[in-house]
């Protein structure tokens, strides 16, 4: 087995590992370390793959951003393991048996199609010289309006997130 | 055998079932976020893998939109649970029950 | 002229028209004068038309199309007229008793406050006659027909208030629908057969050796006669007749007496070429009109009610004409009708006036002396007793005779029976004769001083209908009298009696004397019995008689309870536990759906996620494996 495939199949084993420990850990802590943790194995397959731009932005923006603030809002709610709702088993099974049936139905629906090796010459597409080049050149308008987009979540956010005046009022 | 394009088909389809099955079977709100996150990035792997198969770097890109919308989703989003949190004390879903018939 | 003919019914369809719509505002004396006016112009009309048709150059039935009625692929029925002999005669007479008629309704009906209404009533009724009479297809006939059925009802059911009255209405009208099922039911049968409706096109195929054989027309003629039993009042459908006098004197004048009973004999003697080929139903037809006559006869000689004794007479009288028909005499029939028409139109005009003056009582056992104080009408009405009962000289005679001498030709029992009838026919008129008009007062003071004779609007077609009464038989007079008979020749062209006389003249003048002898006799009796009238309660077969023979309790017994029970049935099961179960089951089961699928919502996010994942496994599935 070469280095390719072994690099794969720990980073693969990694991801499923991690996923899984997201979703059945008590501790919501532990959960979105086990997610950090799975964008890490992520980016590592981005990195496989020579998209090199996208492991890096994926480590910033998600493992850095988005998990910082999802462990600043479980601190903020002061969650632990105590106060963890469960839902009953059955509907975990339940759950956990949809889930599967549809794995199924979609491995099936997409088992025979033409495979290729990924063990291919390096390309230079993963690069951030030719990203950008497609970016600014055909995604122009996309790009701009996604500026736009995180305009509107930012000044949303701060919306929802503000208190009301009355009741700040009553709180003081 | 080499790595083929169908492991990392196999790959991304049991983390996107990964995903659902968390979202169905947990109660608290962020973790049913963070499994949509999952899910998504999911998906993003599939993009990227198909991308390297046909030379082709729209779907790099179209990845990289992925990822813009997801962070200002979850800001959205997360803002939403903590005015819940602030409203019902407790970020279960199960109480989130104003439109039942 | 003949053109024209849609005049005749079209005035008293405008005069209907113009009453009905406006009778709230009409004042009553207008609303009598149009009604009036109306029939009266139609008179005009149909006498312009009748010395056409009898103008020796006029050419056979005429047929004037009005319009197109029913045209589809195979069925061809025009709204046409047609004038003939037959056709013009029944217009004067519909015309002529019913203008008098109208007259004397303008000061009969002149103190009701529906007055307008009435004779709205009357138009529609006279407009629908004439449609009957003038149709010249069977389908005009039966548009006629339900018509004057309708009107009957609305006039018999006029004083609606009263719930006797209406029940009386309701009984007509449905005896009178059994009927018409006969009628509608010939009438499909000939369409089926013979594919038209129209007398020529029918008449013609018959002669010519049409379609059918014996039992078809034996069925079609069956049909055709009970839907006649129905509207003339013939056993076994005769029992609304009596009832029917809950309505206003006239209308039973004009409707049971003089026109709608006729609509029957009528029919029969216009399809006479079709009954002529099916002699088993004409031997049924006389079986049922003699039986009719006596029975009603019997009943008619223990009532006490003036027009109920009327009432049973009709039903005698046109025993008698069904008799003339069974024994193929048709024209005599017609002319019975004729003079029957007059003189009982007279009869009840007569027995108006009495009720009229005695204020509304209509038992004769507290009549009696009336001819001191009213006699105009008591003349008038001996006038009629003695047509009625045949006696020589004036119509009556002349008509009964010639049904008498027919019977004979073709069945001498059917003679014996029918002077039995004649005999019973005479005693009873004149037992309700000398009961009202004859002896000492038997009312109350205060009825005897409010006795007085009626204004001139009623004693006048008194005074008409009496000269006719006397005047009318002469246009029929029988062979032994060597005197042209005027009516056989102006009906030959259409419809004539089957075997012309072949008896003897000796036979005829000794059946004609029996007749006579035997209601002479018959009065002599009647005059004994009633000098000093005693009015014991009856026992045994006078009682009977008097219940009518109980025929009213044995329908309601057989029939009406049975189809009562019927329909409770129906609408316990059929109708509560099957059709509502079944409506109400559809809206109460959407009801409970939707109630279960209101559970779907229930407000919980993991649910509706649960069931999108659910739904996309679906999709998944069907999308790869199903539609490729």
């Amino acid at each position: 087995m070469d280095f390719y495939s072994i690099l794969f199949w720990v980073l693969s084993v990694l991801a499923v590992g991690c996923a899984l420990g997201v979703i059945l850990s008590r501790n919501p802590v532990h959960s979105v370390l086990c997610l950090i943790l799975t964008f890490f194995a992520i980016s590592g397959h981005y990195i496989l793959m020579n998209a090199q731009f996208l492991a890096i932005v994926n480590i910033i923006v998600y493992a850095g951003a988005i998990m910082v603030l999802f462990l600043f809002v479980i601190m903020l709610m002061n969650l632990n393991a105590d106060v963890e709702p469960q839902k009953g088993h059955l509907i975990q099974l339940a759950g956990v048996v949809s889930g599967g049936i549809l794995f199924l139905v979609i491995l099936t629906a997409v088992k025979d199609v033409k495979n290729q090796s990924m063990e291919m010459p390096t390309t230079p597409i993963g690069l951030i010289e030719n990203l950008g080049k497609e970016l600014f050149h055909k995604y122009t308008l996309p790009f701009e309006i996604s500026s736009v987009l995180f305009l509107s979540a930012m000044i949303g956010a701060v919306i929802i997130g503000k208190k009301d005046p009355a009741a700040a009022h009553a709180e003081n | 055998m080499p790595v083929s394009s169908t492991h990392y088909l196999f790959l991304s389809l049991l983390l996107f079932s990964i995903g659902i099955m968390g979202t169905l079977t947990r109660r608290n709100a962020v973790i049913i976020f963070m499994c949509i996150e999952l899910m998504l990035n999911a998906v993003n792997l599939l993009l990227v893998a198909f991308s390297r198969m046909y030379a082709d770097v729209n779907a790099q890109l179209f990845v990289f939109f992925i990822m813009v919308v997801a962070a200002a989703e979850v800001a959205v989003g997360l803002a939403i649970i903590v005015m819940m949190y602030r409203k019902v004390q407790s970020v279960d879903i199960n109480i989130l029950n104003r439109l039942k018939h | 002229m003949i053109q024209f003919i849609y005049l005749v019914p079209l005035f008293p369809l405008l005069g209907f028209l113009l009453n009905g719509l406006l009778w709230n505002k009409m004042p009553k004396n207008m609303g009598g004068l149009i009604g009036s006016g109306a029939i009266l112009a139609s008179f005009v009309v149909s006498l312009l038309v009748f010395f056409e048709v009898r103008n020796p150059g006029f050419q056979g039935p005429v047929t004037v199309r009005l319009f197109d009625f029913i045209q589809t692929a195979n069925i061809n029925i025009p709204f046409a007229f047609q004038v003939d002999a037959l056709s013009s005669l029944f217009l004067l007479i519909i015309t002529g008793v019913g203008f008098l008629i109208h007259v004397y309704s303008m000061s009969y009906m002149h103190e009701d406050s529906g007055m307008v209404k009435y004779f709205a009533y009357l138009n529609l009724f006279v407009f629908s006659m004439l449609l009957l009479v003038l149709g010249a297809n069977y389908l005009i006939m039966f548009i006629g027909w339900e018509g004057v059925g309708l009107c009957s009802y609305l006039l018999i059911g006029f004083w609606f208030k009263n719930r006797d009255y209406t029940n009386a209405a309701k009984k007509a009208f449905v005896m009178n629908r059994i009927g018409d099922l006969g009628f509608l039911v010939g009438m499909l049968l000939v369409l089926a057969n013979f594919h038209t409706l129209t007398y020529k096109d029918f008449f013609t195929q018959l002669s010519s050796g049409g379609a059918g054989n014996g039992s078809l027309y034996f069925w079609i003629t069956v049909c055709f006669f009970i839907g006649a039993t129905g509207k003339s009042a013939q056993v076994p459908l005769y029992t609304w007749l009596p009832d029917a006098m809950a309505g206003p004197t006239p209308v039973s004048a004009l409707i049971h007496a003089a026109t709608m009973v006729t609509a029957g004999i009528y029919m029969i003697a216009r399809s006479n070429v079709l009954y002529t080929l099916a002699p088993a139903t004409l031997n049924i037809v006389a079986i049922i009109g003699l039986v009719t006559a006596i029975l009603a006869a019997t009943i008619a000689i223990r009532q006490y009610d003036i027009k109920k004794v009327l009432a049973y007479s009709t039903v005698s009288q046109l025993g008698f004409m069904f008799l003339a028909l069974g024994v193929g005499a048709y024209t005599t029939a017609v002319f019975h009708v004729m003079t029957h028409a007059f003189f009982k139109a007279l009869l009840f005009l007569g027995s108006g006036s009495v009720i009229h003056a005695m204020g509304g009582e209509q038992d004769i056992r507290k009549m009696g002396g009336l001819s001191k104080h009213m006699k105009i009408t008591q003349l008038t009405f001996l006038i009629g007793c003695l047509a009625i009962s045949g006696i020589p000289g004036l119509s009556g005679f002349f008509s009964k005779d010639a049904i008498l001498t027919a019977a004979y030709e073709h069945n001498p029992v059917l003679y014996y029976l029918g002077i039995v009838a004649a005999m019973m026919t005479a005693f009873y008129m004149f037992r309700l004769y000398f009961l009202t008009f004859t002896g000492s007062f038997r009312g109350t003071e205060e009825q005897h001083h409010h006795l007085h004779e009626s204004p001139a609007a009623m004693t006048m077609p008194l005074v008409v209908l009496a000269i006719l009464s006397v005047a009318g038989g002469y246009v029929g007079m029988p062979e032994v009298f060597h005197m042209p008979n005027f009516l056989n020749e102006y009906l030959k062209p259409v419809v004539s009696n089957i075997g012309e006389g072949h008896i003897e003249a000796s036979m005829e003048w000794m059946l004609m004397g029996i007749s006579v002898a035997v209601s002479v006799v018959m009065i002599a009796v009647a005059y004994s019995m009633h000098k000093n009238p005693n009015f014991a309660p009856s026992t045994g077969l006078a009682k009977a008689m008097e219940n009518k023979w109980y025929i009213d309790e044995i329908y309601d017994a057989v029939v009406v309870k049975p189809i009562e029970r019927l329909s409770v049935f129906m609408n316990r099961f059929v109708e509560k536990m099957g059709i509502d179960a079944t409506v109400d089951g559809v809206g109460k089961s959407v009801k409970w759906g939707s109630d279960r699928l209101r559970l779907l919502q229930s407000g919980q996010v993991g649910f509706y996620i649960f069931f999108m994942v659910i739904g996309m496994v679906v999709l998944f599935a069907l999308s790869f494996f199903c539609f490729k």
